[in-house]
Formats: C-alpha cells, structure tokens, sequence
C-alpha cells in the first residue's frame, strides 16, 4: 500500500471514531445548561444580596436592634445622597479607586518581573529568595511609620504600600508556578530547538498564564486591604478616611456606606481581572 | 490514487550514526557514582532502522537520550555523520514514550513546533499540511492535545518529530502507551512514513515483537552478570523486507531467542516442553 493511501487510510477510521465520539457527547448544538444561562446566573448571584437586603431592612425597622447599632437602607442610602451632594462621595471613590490602580499596576509589575527572575534562574532564586522572603515576612502595617517618615502624609505613602501589598501574592505565585512548569514539556521545548526567550514565550509562559491571573486577583484583594489600612491611619480623603472619619464623630450609616462601596469597587475591579482572564485563556488555551 | 506521493518538501538526508565507548555514570543520593551504561560500541548506517531492545532500567532511554544531545557521555562519545553531537543537537529528532504536546496550542501548531528555525511561513504551513495528512490527522489540525485519543496524540507528536526534518528520528518506546491494537497500527504508520522519508531511525522498545516489525537490526542491550552497566550483549539482523509477515516461523523462533536474551523462559522444546500444533486447521 502507498503511503497516501495508508494516511487516507487511517483518517477515514479517525473520522468515523471522532464521529462515535461526539455522539457520546450528545447533539452538538445541545442547550446550555439550565445553571448556565445567562438570566439565572444573575438572578441567582443577585438572590442572596437582596435577601440579605430585605433583613436588614426588617430588622432595623422592627426596632429589635437600635438605629445607632444598625441603620435601616433608608439612612444609608439619604448618607450616600448628603455626601454625593456636598461633592465628597465621587470625590472619595475615585481617589481610593486611583490609589488601588496605581498601588497594584507598580506591585504587580515588579511582582511580575521579581516572580520571573526568581522562577527561571537559579542564580536570581539563590541571590533575591532569601531576602524576598525575609522581606515578606514583615506585616505589612509595620512599614506604615517608615513610608510616612520618609514620604510623608502624600499619595506616595499609600501607593508605596498598596504597592508591596500587591508585590508579594504576584511575586510568590509567579516564581512558583516558573519553576514547576512541566520539565518533560521543557526538555521536549529545548529538543525542538526552542531556547531563551523564545522557549519562555513559548512553553513556560503559558503554561503559567493561569496563575498569573489568580495572582493578579489575590493582589488586587490585597490592594484594596492595603488601601484601608493606608486611609485609615493618615489622609484627608478616601473610603477608609471616610471610615475612620465616621467611627470617631459615630456616623454609623456612613460606616455602612463606606463598607458596601468597598465591597462593590472590589467586586467590580475583580470583575475586570476576569475580561482580562477570560481574554488571555482564548488566547493562550 | 492520483495524488502527488507524500514526498519531503526538503529532504535531509539520512546520516550514519557512529557510538564509540559510550558510557554513562548517574551520581547516587549517597555520593558515589552508579554505572548505567559502559563501553557501548554501535554503528548504525544511513537510512537504517536499529531497534534497541531491553529489560526496564537497563539504560535504553539514557542511551537514546545521548544520542539527540539530551544528556551528555561521561565516556565516549557519539557522532552523526562523523560530527560530534551538540547538546540539543538540531539534526535529531525526539520522539518522546508520552506525546509532550503543548495542551494550549492546536495540534496543527504543535507540529509546528518541530519546524526547523528560520522555515518560510508559507513552506511550514504546507509542510504541516503534509504532515497531518501523512498521519491521518488533517481532519484534526485544529483541535487540542487533550480534544484528540492517545494514539492521534501520539500520531502529532510523531509528525512533530518528522516535521524538524531529521537526519536521525530517535523513538523512545513512542508506541509503549498505546493499547495493543493501536500500536500495531503506529508500527505500521512509521514503516510506511520511513518508506517515504527514509531517515535514519534509532527505535527503543521493550515489546520483541515491535523490533522484529520494524527494525533491520536488533540491539539487545543488557548487563553481562556481576559487572555494573549495561552494554549490548547481541546484535541481530531481522531477516526479511518490511513489512513483515506477523505470523512468520522464522520470526516466532528469532523472538524465542531474543525473549531468552532477555531472561524470559520460553517455556518451549528448551525445557522438553513438546511443540504444540493442538491447533486444528480450518474447517475444524
């Protein structure tokens, strides 16, 4: 027999197990899951919320708990509407927003690049790990007087922190997850002549693209940690000003506010490391 | 068939491959060095398919593994075509026990992979296309490593291997993890890819009959007694041309004595064991 023709051969009984296959499978254009729709999803995620919502709304108007201990909805919400009005609300959002974005595109930067160097050379592992870790160790509040002493009560205080906030989830996971990428895929990479940068961009970076982006989102959660802790011990506005601000003049309903915005701008921030997820598995998966 | 033959688009050809002493020492967790291979002499001509043939752990991997630049001698050493092999030496090609695809790229860009550095975009694609259909994965390009069975898994990364367009294709048991029936298919598929592209093939197995299939020569490798490492204790020229009858007499007798070769009781004449022929012709 030819070899054309054994090919041929070969792909026509392919085809027809490929074909048994799929009808295992069930009918290709099967519906989504009824779990997977689109409507239920949001209805579903949005249940527990509103019911949550309802409670409190129950409780705080039943007058079992006092106003002062938990505000109803109402106080809330005319909270939000006061500072909104007086300018302030926008003004706190965007700073703390602003100081999380800058704080974590600095962290996650050099977490990458710290994480890079680490996981691929073992002379960077030997000389940075140690000191990294030891680094590392170090709770974070206890870099706060320091950054205040040596850059004052300004953005660059709170961004510097945010920053090693960011820093240390990205950096952990990133060298991690380098160094455990699959060494027979690695050796079958360098046999197919791949070496450098070209085996880095082919091999070990997507095989850690995954990674990558649950590390982003760890320090995107940390970025927010750190942004209250650097709001409430020094500055003038931001979410956790507004939150330290209330607890001593005992604006409880602002508290609340402040607390469900943080939940919100976390949620959304998380959000959009998910576009950026589901982006880079159709790109790399 | 009025197809064109699927021949290379730029065949390299098949170089000769020359081991001299090799040997190789692996450390031991308690400092001393243990022998895995010692004093391995072997010639394997151009275009020649040499099975290597031996127990789990006698050093086969290793030695092939030397072979394409994987690893390196602590004595001897190997040339191709009279040149010493360079560490991840760009005239081998590997084709692996596992496939080793990349799971996020398609199959079509796994074999890609394999292309030599610096082929023209448009000369890669077609020899990828030719490729695929040499295998019988056109229908596939597009699908992932883990969309795909084992055996077409294994099928690309064959396909990746031929695809660097190698003066030497070294296989590592490439056909060890398929089930029996599949396997004897890919045994066929390398004959008929080395028919059209007649590189020089190092084969390691440790299924008899897969080297007496497929190999002009037969490598028995193994470890003489008390000394430590192995070295090639019998060479042997399958008889015949390819493809070989699977049931041939003389093949069954050359397995009994390549499986005793291998420690393994053929439970036969040797051990007065009457020569069975139970077996009625048809119409019983």
């Amino acid at each position: 027999m030819t070899t054309d023709a054994a090919s041929r051969t070969i792909a026509r009984r392919e085809r027809a197990s490929a074909a048994a296959s799929v009808a295992d499978r069930g009918p290709a254009r099967e519906r989504p899951r009824f779990t997977s729709r689109r409507w239920f999803r949001i209805v579903g995620g949005a249940l527990i919320p509103l019911a949550l919502l309802a409670a409190w709304q129950v409780v705080s108007t039943s007058g079992a708990v006092p106003v002062s201990q938990l505000p109803s909805p109402e106080m809330v919400w005319l909270a939000a509407v006061d500072l909104a009005e007086r300018g302030l609300l926008g003004l706190y959002v965007a700073i703390s927003t602003q100081r999380v974005f800058i704080g974590f595109a600095f962290g996650a930067l050099f977490g990458l690049l710290a994480g890079a160097v680490v996981g691929l050379s073992r002379l960077g592992d030997v000389l940075l790990s140690p000191t990294l870790g030891a680094v590392r160790a170090v709770p974070s509040l206890a870099w706060v007087p320091l950054l205040i002493l040596w850059f004052g009560i300004g953005e660059d205080s709170k961004v510097i922190l945010i920053s090693i906030g960011a820093f240390f989830p990205v950096y952990t996971i990133v060298a991690s997850s380098l160094r455990h990428v699959d060494t027979r895929l690695l050796e079958a990479g360098r046999a197919f002549g791949l070496r450098g940068a070209t085996l880095f961009a082919t091999v070990q970076l997507p095989a850690v693209v995954p990674s990558v982006i649950a590390a982003l989102r760890l320090a995107l959660a940390q970025a927010w940690l750190f942004l209250v802790a650097a709001e409430l011990i020094a500055s003038s506005m931001g979410l956790g000003f507004l939150l330290s601000d209330s607890g001593n003049s005992g604006r409880i309903d602002r508290i609340f506010l402040a607390i469900i915005l943080l939940a919100v701008l976390g949620k959304l921030s998380d959000a959009l490391v998910g576009l950026l997820e589901r982006w880079a598995v159709r790109r790399s998966a | 068939m009025t197809t064109a033959p699927a021949a290379p688009a730029t065949a390299a050809p098949a170089a000769p491959v020359a081991l001299r002493g090799v040997g190789r020492a692996f450390t031991a967790p308690d400092g001393g060095t243990r022998d895995v291979l010692r004093g391995v002499d072997l010639d394997v001509e151009a275009g020649e398919i040499v099975a290597i043939l031996g127990p789990s752990g006698c050093g086969k991997s290793t030695l092939l593994r030397i072979v394409a630049g994987l690893d390196h001698p602590t004595s001897g050493g190997v040339a191709i075509d009279e040149a010493p092999v360079r560490p991840y030496d760009v005239r081998c090609a590997v084709g692996f026990q596992e496939p080793r695809l990349l799971p996020w790229r398609s199959i079509e860009k796994n074999v890609a992979l394999g292309l030599p550095r610096g082929t023209a975009r448009r000369d890669g694609r077609a020899q990828v296309a030719r490729l695929l259909e040499l295998v019988g994965l056109a229908e596939f390009a597009g699908h992932r490593p883990h969309e795909v069975s084992g055996g077409m898994a294994q099928r690309a990364s064959l396909a990746r291997a031929l695809a660097r367009n190698p003066e030497v294709l070294l296989l590592d048991e490439p056909f060890g993890a398929l089930d029996a029936l599949t396997r004897l298919k890919m045994q066929d598929l390398l004959l008929d890819v080395h028919a059209a592209e007649p590189t020089t093939v190092l084969l390691v197995t440790h299924d008899v009959d897969e080297a007496l299939q497929l190999a002009d020569r037969i490598v028995l490798l193994g470890s003489d007694g008390d000394a430590p490492g192995a070295g090639i204790r019998q060479t042997v020229v399958v008889p015949g041309h390819r493809p070989r009858d699977r049931g041939s007499a003389e093949l069954a007798e050359l397995r009994g004595r390549l499986l005793d070769g291998l420690g393994i009781d053929r439970h036969g004449a040797a051990r007065g064991i009457q020569a069975t022929t139970t077996i009625p012709h048809y119409p019983y």
